[in-house]
Formats: C-alpha cells, structure tokens, sequence
C-alpha cells in the first residue's frame, strides 16, 4: 500500500499499461518532455522513450486521427486532449469517427483507445478551460465515458479503459490531481460500469461523480450532524452507466439527490432521474432534486465561480428539498 | 474477380497489367453509372457520390499497392473501394442495404470497408479520410511495417484545416503516409479556385516539407507513376508526399443533381470527349497495338456482365436483421 496523489496515479496507470502491453502508447501536446501541463504524466518519456511517448503539436483533430487511424489497425493509443474543453476542437474525431467506426464497418474493427482528458472547474481558468463535459460525451453512441474521484481509481479504471476494446473518453478532474489517497500495490483493474458506495445511510441516496464526490461525501457529514444518514454513491462512469447501484439504493432510502459539475440542461443527472422515474417511481417517497451548475459559461472570479459550483451547502439544501 | 497485378518497385508495366487497368476503369464506369440509375429508381437508399470520370485517380494510384497497403477514402470512394479489390456484389449489396453488403448495410455509400484487402474505410466528412490514414501510418512506422498508407481526398477537403494538420504531423514524423488530393475543380457546386488562398494547392503542400506533385489525373499512366515515387519514398524512410490529380466529375456531387448551373454542358462535353481517362488508354493500347476493337468490346461486355451479376446478388441479399 502506497500514498499517492491523483497526479501521480495517472502516471503510474500510464506507466502500468504501456509495460504490460507493446502496442499502448501515448501521444498528445506536452506530454513528454514537459511531462504534462498538469505534470500527470512526469517520467514516462524517460522511462519509454521518445517512440511510445510522443509530444504532438496543438493539433487536436491529427492527434486523435493518430489515435483513431492506429487502434484501426491494431494498436491501443492513448491520446491526451490536454483541457476537455478542447474536445470541441476536434469534436469530429470523437463524435463522427472514433465513436461511429465500430458500428459503420458491421463490427470489422474494434477501437481500442482511450483519450484522457483534464476536465472541470475550481481552478479559476474562466470558460474555456474549466467546463464539465462529461454530458457531452454521454450524448454520443459508441463511447464509453469515465470519471474516476480517487488515486486508486484512477489506476483500476485506466487500466480497464486502455483493455476495453472501444473507445473510452476518460476525464480526469484538475482540481483532485493534488488529492492524495491510499493505493494497493501490484496490479489494479477495474471493471467499468460499477459504482461504489463511499457512505451508507438509510435516509438518502447523493449520487456524484468526479469532484463532486468528495463534496457530496462533505454534505453528508454535515447532514449527520442534523440526524440525517445519506448514502453517497460515486458513479466512476456515465457509460456504462450503474442503473442497478442507484436503483438499490433508493428501494431502501425512496430519496435521490444527484450532484453534476455540468451545466443543468441534458446533464448526466437528467438521464439518469428519467431512469429512476421511468422504471423505480414507485420506490420513491419525494421528488428527486438535482443540484448543479446553472446553464451559464463558468466565471473565472474565485467568489463568482464558487458559486455557480455546487457546493455541500448546496447538496445539503438540495437533500432537504428532496425530504422535505 | 481479378486483382490488379501488384508492382511493387517499378512504374514500368506489362501490356496485361495495363490492359488489366483499363478493364478496372470500365468496371468503375458502368458500377457507378449503373448505381445513379438505381438510386434514380429507389433501389438504393440515400443516393450516392459518383465517380464517373475520376476512374484513373484510383486505378492508378492502387496500380503500385499490396493488400497491405492501405486506402482510407472519403465520401465519393465507390471508385477507390473498386480499384483496392473490393467486391462488387458486396459493395453494390451496401449500396442497397443488404446484409450481405461489405458493412452489413450499417455503413451505407459513404462508409464502406473491407479491412480484408486493406480498404479501411470511406468516410462522410470532408478532411477525415487524411486523418485516419495518418493513424494508420503511424502504426505501420511504430511496427516496422514495409507498407503505406494512402489518403484520397477532394479538392472541398483542401480548405478544411483538418488535412493540414494531418499532413503537418505526417511531415514531422515522416510516416509512410502518401496523401492524394484528386481536384475535379468542384467542392459540391462551387469552384474550388474562386475560394483557394494562393491558387496552388501543391505549392500549400510544399509549405509543410512533404514531396509534391501535380500530375494529370486522367491520365493513369502519370498517376501510376507519382504514386510509384510516393510509395518508394515512403518506404525508404523518407516520409509523407502529396499527390495533386487534375481530374474531373461527369456527373453532378450528387446522384441525380444534373450538371447543375454552376458549370457548362460544353465544360462537361470538353472533358469527355478529350480527355476521358478510358478513352485516352484504350487509344494508348490500340496504337501500340495492344487492344484490338474486338477485345475492347469483350472487356466492356465483361464489366457490363460483373455489374449486373454485382445488381443480382444485391437484389437477392436478404436485409440485415433489425
């Protein structure tokens, strides 16, 4: 067992693929030599070299071209989209292409690449540089879509991204690279669509992803103060997507609160709130609330973009709505 | 049906091979002739982009490759799928949307692929076919494989910046990566000099440090040969190389669209009556006293006869299962 930081946990994921299989490598902008503009990639150029770690120019559709054109054929890329905002460059690539090509050749050919994406708010970058797109990729059929909260799942669900045989967009969240967290050693590899419960509690069901774990987890805390006993599950990916976790979870609690760094209209909590509502209504005893950011670009301003974010406070009030 | 004979070092060929060139030519002809009639007629689905007129493009450029050499083509791609090896019973089969069609009827006209013969995909979007012929010759570099990747696209691609991304990174990494730009002067209606920066679409190219070249693309000949060049360069090492084919539609972007107002009936005529690539080598054999009028007329009935076997198969395919 080792403590790592979620920074660090995407090198050694990286690190644990490309050594267990010749056909991964790694392509994108400043991957290599500068070892990331989030330094979550430092030390692989040095330890596999400048033919399987490979900086690219600001190029987003030729780099996910490389990715695409070579998992046709036989190899697992890994390509990095440096900001996920940046995937609007080059949303063909992912949208039209990379998503599509499996379902278009009859099954001829799998495409077995992941992009790994920095994704989210917090950082005060302003609108181009801090959006949750998550939902953009959830609305695509072919991909499948990964949002890990802790060191340890960034290493289990990497390695199960680059084995998927499809496209796997994999977003890692800027402001948890600094979190630390417990990681075992040897082999990790998860199995994706599986959520986890980080808290267990009789009275309601948070359901949040990525950075919104931990804050769900901190309303939690605060609602147990109250006499409140929340349960919060981490959804660790939207495709596939854990219906069956949520679904237990409300049968025993009849509250669902879900929590969405994305902006409201068509984010993932929409989805999955039409799921329940079409399949579990009947579990539920009161509405389901979800909490997230307004339909509004991100503001760069700390105070403003505090705001718009949800918050525990907001949770919390959003679990009481649910309750109430 | 029969493969074009592989040369894999030489543009120098023998009176088979170029006789074997001249019947693929046909066989595009009548397949895409026949394929407007039938979207005329409701028996394919969505229409096609056809490609009578641009037979040599093709032909020629696959005249130099293996099976292992492979070809990403875009929208208008019935020719290049034809000149690779694909099948015409299974291609004309996708057109109808049959289940014994090379995509099962899930691709349809524009995303076919039969990565069988090294033919690993048609492509919807203008500039996409660069890109994935990218990926794949960055994989036949990253394996140490002695093959190419070739990348046909349109003269509407040559304004999207997606190409010139691909090309860029193609010239710095020097992949084995041969792009092919057929111009037929036209991107959908519009002339594609009235809106191309600079006029030279090779001289763009050179800009990036990739080999260059405009050859006549109703010429098979002369594109046989810039495509020999290209693939040697690519396997030697020395990267990328761009390929300019002046070539020409007869047919309007789009199944059934007419010659459209955009251009002259007498452009149209011009093209046809003196530079038509199967004309021109049928004249070339017969005056080299290669081709009798005779085998002329057998090669025609034969190309006639694939296409109509390739109608029967597709009308008595069964639709894929829902």
């Amino acid at each position: 067992m080792a403590e790592l930081t979620y920074r660090d946990a995407v090198a050694a994921a990286i690190a644990q693929e490309m050594e267990r299989d010749e056909s991964v490598v790694f392509i994108g902008e400043d991957v290599g030599a500068a070892g990331g503009v989030f330094k979550a990639t430092v030390g692989l150029l040095e330890k596999f070299g400048p033919t399987r770690v490979l900086d690219t120019p600001i190029s987003e559709q030729a780099i996910l071209g490389v990715a695409m054109g070579a998992a046709m054929t036989g190899m697992r890329p890994i390509a990095e989209i440096m900001f996920s905002d940046f995937f609007a460059v080059s949303w063909d690539l992912v949208a039209n292409e990379i998503a599509k090509t499996r379902y278009m050749t009859n099954g001829q050919v799998t495409l077995p690449l992941v992009i790994r994406s920095g994704n989210g708010g917090g950082s005060r970058f302003g609108a181009q540089h801090s959006q949750s797109v998550e939902n953009w990729a959830m609305a695509i059929p072919g991909l499948k879509v990964v949002a890990p909260s802790t060191p340890r799942d960034v290493m289990g669900l990497f390695a199960a991204a680059v084995r998927d045989p499809d496209p796997v967009l994999f977003f890692e969240h800027k402001s948890l690279y600094s979190l630390k967290g417990e990681v075992e050693d040897g082999e990790i590899l998860d199995e994706l669509g599986k959520a986890a419960t980080r808290r267990e509690g009789k009275d309601v069901t948070i359901v949040a992803l990525a950075a919104m774990v931990p804050r769900a987890l901190a309303a939690a805390e605060q609602l147990a103060s109250e006499g409140v006993e929340a349960t919060v599950i981490d959804l660790r990916s939207l495709v596939p997507l854990d219906v069956s976790a949520v679904a237990a979870s409300i049968a025993s609690t009849g509250h669902l609160v879900t929590v969405e760094e994305n902006p409201r209209l068509c984010g993932w909590g929409a989805e999955l709130s039409s799921i329940i509502a079409e399949e579990n209504l009947f579990d539920l005893d009161g509405p389901i609330v979800r909490v997230t950011t307004p339909h509004v670009p991100l503001p760069a301003a700390d105070t403003l973009e505090d705001a718009a974010m949800p918050s525990a406070s907001r949770i919390v009030e959003g679990v009481r709505r649910s309750l109430a | 049906m029969s493969t074009i004979p592989d040369t894999k070092d030489s543009a120098e060929a023998s009176v088979e091979q170029t006789v074997g060139w001249l019947s693929r030519m046909l066989l595009i002809r009548r397949f895409e002739e026949r394929a407007e009639q039938l979207t005329l007629r409701g028996k394919i689905p969505g229409g096609v982009h056809p490609a009578v007129g641009q037979e040599a493009t093709a032909v020629g450029v696959a005249s130099v490759l293996t099976t292992a050499d492979t070809v990403s083509a875009p929208h208008r791609g019935h020719h290049h799928a034809l000149a690779k090896g694909m099948s015409p019973d299974r291609l004309m089969a996708e057109l109808f949307g049959k289940a014994t069609g090379v995509s099962g009827g899930r691709g349809g006209s524009m995303h076919l692929a039969d990565f069988e013969i090294g033919f690993i995909g048609s492509n919807g979007i203008v500039g996409a076919s660069v890109g994935v012929a990218l990926g794949d010759a960055f994989a036949a570099h990253y394996r140490h494989e002695q093959r190419v990747a070739v990348a046909f696209f349109g003269d509407g691609g040559v304004n999207t910046g997606r190409t010139w991304e691909a090309v860029n990174l193609a010239s710095a990494w020097k992949l084995p990566l041969v792009v092919v730009c057929e111009n037929n002067l036209y991107a959908v209606e519009t002339p594609t000099a009235e809106v191309t920066g600079g006029g030279s679409i090779v001289r763009r190219a050179e800009g990036f440090g990739v080999a260059a070249v405009s050859v006549d693309g109703q010429d098979v000949g002369e594109v046989r040969e810039a495509a020999s060049a290209a693939k040697k360069r690519a396997l030697a090492g020395e990267g990328p190389t761009f390929i300019e084919a002046r070539t020409y539609r007869y047919s309007g972007h789009g199944s059934g669209e007419g010659p459209g107002a955009y251009r002259t009936v007498d452009e149209i005529e011009q093209w046809r009556s003196s530079r038509d690539p199967i004309m021109r080598l049928r004249a070339a054999l017969a005056k080299a006293g290669q081709i009798t009028d005779d085998e002329y007329a057998r090669l025609e009935t034969e190309a006639d006869r694939e296409v109509d076997e390739a109608v029967r198969f597709a009308e008595e395919s069964p639709w894929p299962d829902e």
